[in-house]
C-alpha cells in the first residue's frame, strides 16, 4: 500500500511535469540548457536566504532565480563577454555564496542533500498547492506568449517586424523559468531541475511533428518517468530526484531505439518492395 | 491618384563604435509601389531594411511607418534548428492564425500548393524561399519587405520568383520594399532603384539609375549591357598582394573600411 507522502509526491511531481514539459521544449529550442542551470545554482542561494530570514522558500528562491535572470540580461549589455561565459559566471558564483551562507547558519541543521536531490518525505500539502497553482499560473501565462515566443524562437526579426514584441514574450519566458525552477526544487532537487526540463523534451522531439505535439508528448514522458522514478525511490530507498532522472534517460533510449527500428523496419520494407518492382 | 506613404527613412543613419554601417539614407515606399535597394555585399542594404522596419533604433535621422501598417517579412537569413520539429503548415501560422483554406490561397500564390504537410527542413532552397513568401502574404500585407528573396534559387526559378513578386504587387496592391543584389532582372520590374553603398549613391527609375555614373562605377559597365550576371558584383578591386582597392568616390564607405 503506497503511503500518504508518496501520494503527495506523486502529485506533485505530476504536477512539475505538466509544466516542465511545454517549458523545457522552449529551453531545448532556444538552447537555454545552460541559462536552466544557472537559474537552478541560484536556487540554491535562494534556499540559503530563505532559512536566513526564516521566509518562505519557494518564494525566495523565485525571487533570487528571477534576480539573477534580470542582472544576466544587464550583464549582457554592459560586459563584453559571451553569453555562456556571463552564464557560467553567475553559476558558479551563486552556487558558492549559496553554499557559504548555508555555512554559516550553524543553528539551522540544514539537509542539504534534500535540497540538492529532492525529498519526497518534505513534501507538504502546501507545497501541492504552491505547486499546483504556480503552475497553472505558469501554464496559463506560457499559453498566453505561445505564438509570439515561439515566432520569435524561429526568428526573431519576423516576431519584431510583425509587431509580436520578441523582448517583452522573452522576459516572461525568464519569470516562468525562474517560478518553474522554484516550485519544481522540492521535486527534484537543485541539481537535476535541467534534466526534467530538457529530457522530457529531448524525447518527445524524435516523435513530434509540430511544437504544440512535442509540448504534449513532453508532458507525457516527463509524467511517465515522475510515477517509475517515485515508484522506484519509494522501493529502493534512492534519492527521488536522481531516480526521476534515471527513469527520463532510459525513456529517452527507449525511444531512441525504438525510432530507430521502426524507421529501419520500414526502410527494409520499402527497400523490399522496390526490388520486387524490379523482379 | 494620392499617393499612399507607408514607410519613410529621412536621412537615417546607423552607427556602430565609431563606423557608420549605414548614413544619410532617405527613402520612401508607397502603396503599389515596388523599390528595389542594391548594392554591394556590406553596402548596408539589410541594415536599411531593417531600420525601415523598426528593427534596429537610429543614431539619426526619423524612421515612420503609416499608422496600423500591416508589414510580411521575409528576411535573408532563416535557419531552421533541427530541434524544432516545423511543418509548412505550422510555419504559416507563424505569427497569426489562419484557415487550411488561406494557408492553400496562399501557396497557391507561390505555386507550392503541394509542400502544406512537408517538413520545413526538407524543402529545397527555391521552395524554402516560396513558403517564406507564401508565409509573409498570409498576412495581406500592407508592406512587403523581402530581402534578397531569389538567395538559393536557381536561374529560372529566380525569374519567376520576379515574375511573381510582380504578380504579388498587382494582386494584392501593397507596396514591396526589395533588396537584390542581382540588376538585371529587378531592374525590369521595378518602380524606383536606390542604388545603396553606406550611403545612398543614387536613385530613380531603373534607367535613370543605370546610365548613372555612379551607379556605373559602382557595378562596372558591363551590366549595361543586356547579359545578366549572377556573380556577385565587387565595388573593389584587388592588388596582386591582396590588398583592396576602393573607388574613390561612391565605391567607399562614408567612414568605413569594408567593401
Amino acid at each position: 500500500m503506497f503511503d500518504d507522502f508518496l501520494i503527495r509526491a506523486l502529485i506533485g511531481g505530476l504536477g512539475v511535469a505538466l509544466v516542465a514539459g511545454p517549458l523545457g521544449c522552449f529551453v531545448v529550442w532556444r538552447r537555454l540548457a545552460y541559462f536552466g542551470d544557472t537559474l537552478s545554482h541560484s536556487a540554491l542561494l535562494g534556499v540559503a536566504l530563505a532559512l536566513l530570514f526564516e521566509a518562505n522558500v519557494t518564494l525566495v528562491v523565485f525571487l533570487t532565480a528571477a534576480m539573477i535572470s534580470l542582472a544576466l540580461l544587464v550583464l549582457k549589455k554592459v560586459a563584453p563577454l559571451s553569453s555562456d561565459a556571463l552564464l557560467g559566471l553567475l553559476a558558479h558564483s551563486v552556487l558558492a555564496i549559496g553554499l557559504i551562507v548555508l555555512s554559516f547558519m550553524t543553528w539551522v541543521r540544514v539537509d542539504l542533500m534534500g535540497f540538492l536531490f529532492g525529498d519526497i518525505l518534505a513534501i507538504s500539502e502546501t507545497d501541492l498547492l504552491i505547486i499546483w497553482l504556480g503552475g497553472a499560473l505558469v501554464l496559463a501565462a506560457l499559453a498566453y506568449i505561445w505564438r509570439g515566443l515561439f515566432c520569435a524562437t524561429v526568428s526573431r526579426d519576423i516576431a519584431q517586424a510583425e509587431g509580436l514584441h520578441p523582448e517583452r514574450m522573452e522576459f516572461i519566458f525568464t519569470v516562468l523559468m525562474a517560478l518553474v525552477i522554484a516550485i519544481s526544487m522540492k521535486i527534484v532537487g537543485v541539481l537535476l531541475i535541467t534534466a526534467l526540463l530538457i529530457i522530457p523534451a529531448a524525447t518527445a522531439r524524435q516523435v513530434s511533428h509540430s511544437p504544440e505535439q512535442m509540448a504534449g508528448f513532453s508532458v507525457l514522458v516527463g509524467m511517465i518517468a515522475v510515477g517509475a522514478g517515485l515508484t522506484g525511490s519509494f522501493h529502493w530507498d534512492t534519492p527521488t530526484g536522481p531516480s526521476i532522472v534515471a527513469s527520463l534517460i532510459a525513456l529517452f533510449v527507449v525511444t531512441l531505439l525504438a525510432v530507430r527500428l521502426v524507421r529501419a523496419v520500414q526502410e527494409s520494407k520499402s527497400s523490399a518492395r522496390g526490388y520486387a518492382a524490379h523482379d | 491618384m494620392q499617393l499612399e506613404s507607408l514607410v519613410k527613412l529621412t536621412d537615417a543613419g546607423i552607427r556602430k563604435g565609431d563606423r557608420w554601417l549605414v548614413r544619410d539614407v532617405s527613402l520612401e515606399v508607397n502603396r503599389g509601389e515596388i523599390v528595389t535597394l542594391i548594392g554591394p555585399n556590406g553596402a548596408g542594404k539589410t541594415t536599411t531594411a531593417k531600420m525601415a522596419l523598426g528593427l534596429l533604433s537610429l543614431t539619426e535621422g526619423v524612421a515612420e511607418q503609416a499608422k496600423h501598417l500591416v508589414i510580411g517579412y521575409v528576411p535573408q537569413k532563416l535557419m531552421i534548428d533541427w530541434t524544432l520539429p516545423l511543418t509548412v503548415w505550422r510555419f504559416l501560422r507563424l505569427t497569426q492564425a489562419c484557415s487550411i483554406e488561406d494557408a492553400k490561397d496562399a501557396l497557391d500564390a507561390t505555386d507550392s500548393s503541394k509542400l502544406l504537410y512537408a517538413d520545413l527542413k526538407t524543402l529545397s532552397g527555391g521552395e524554402f524561399q516560396r513558403v517564406l513568401l507564401s508565409r509573409a502574404l498570409l498576412k495581406k500585407p500592407d508592406l512587403l519587405v523581402l530581402d534578397e528573396p531569389v538567395q538559393g534559387v536557381d536561374f529560372t526559378g529566380e525569374q519567376a520568383l520576379y515574375r511573381l513578386i510582380e504578380r504579388i504587387r498587382t494582386r494584392f496592391g501593397c507596396g514591396i520594399l526589395l533588396i537584390s543584389h542581382d540588376l538585371h532582372i529587378v531592374m525590369s520590374s521595378t518602380d524606383r532603384v536606390i542604388c545603396l553603398n553606406g550611403h545612398v549613391c543614387c536613385s530613380g527609375t531603373p534607367e535613370l539609375v543605370s546610365n548613372s555614373p555612379e551607379f556605373q562605377q559602382l557595378f562596372g559597365s558591363r551590366l549595361a549591357s543586356s547579359i545578366a550576371i549572377y556573380e556577385h558584383m565587387h565595388d573593389h578591386h584587388h592588388a596582386p598582394d591582396g590588398h583592396i582597392e576602393s573607388h574613390a568616390n561612391c565605391g567607399s564607405l562614408p567612414q568605413g573600411d569594408r567593401g
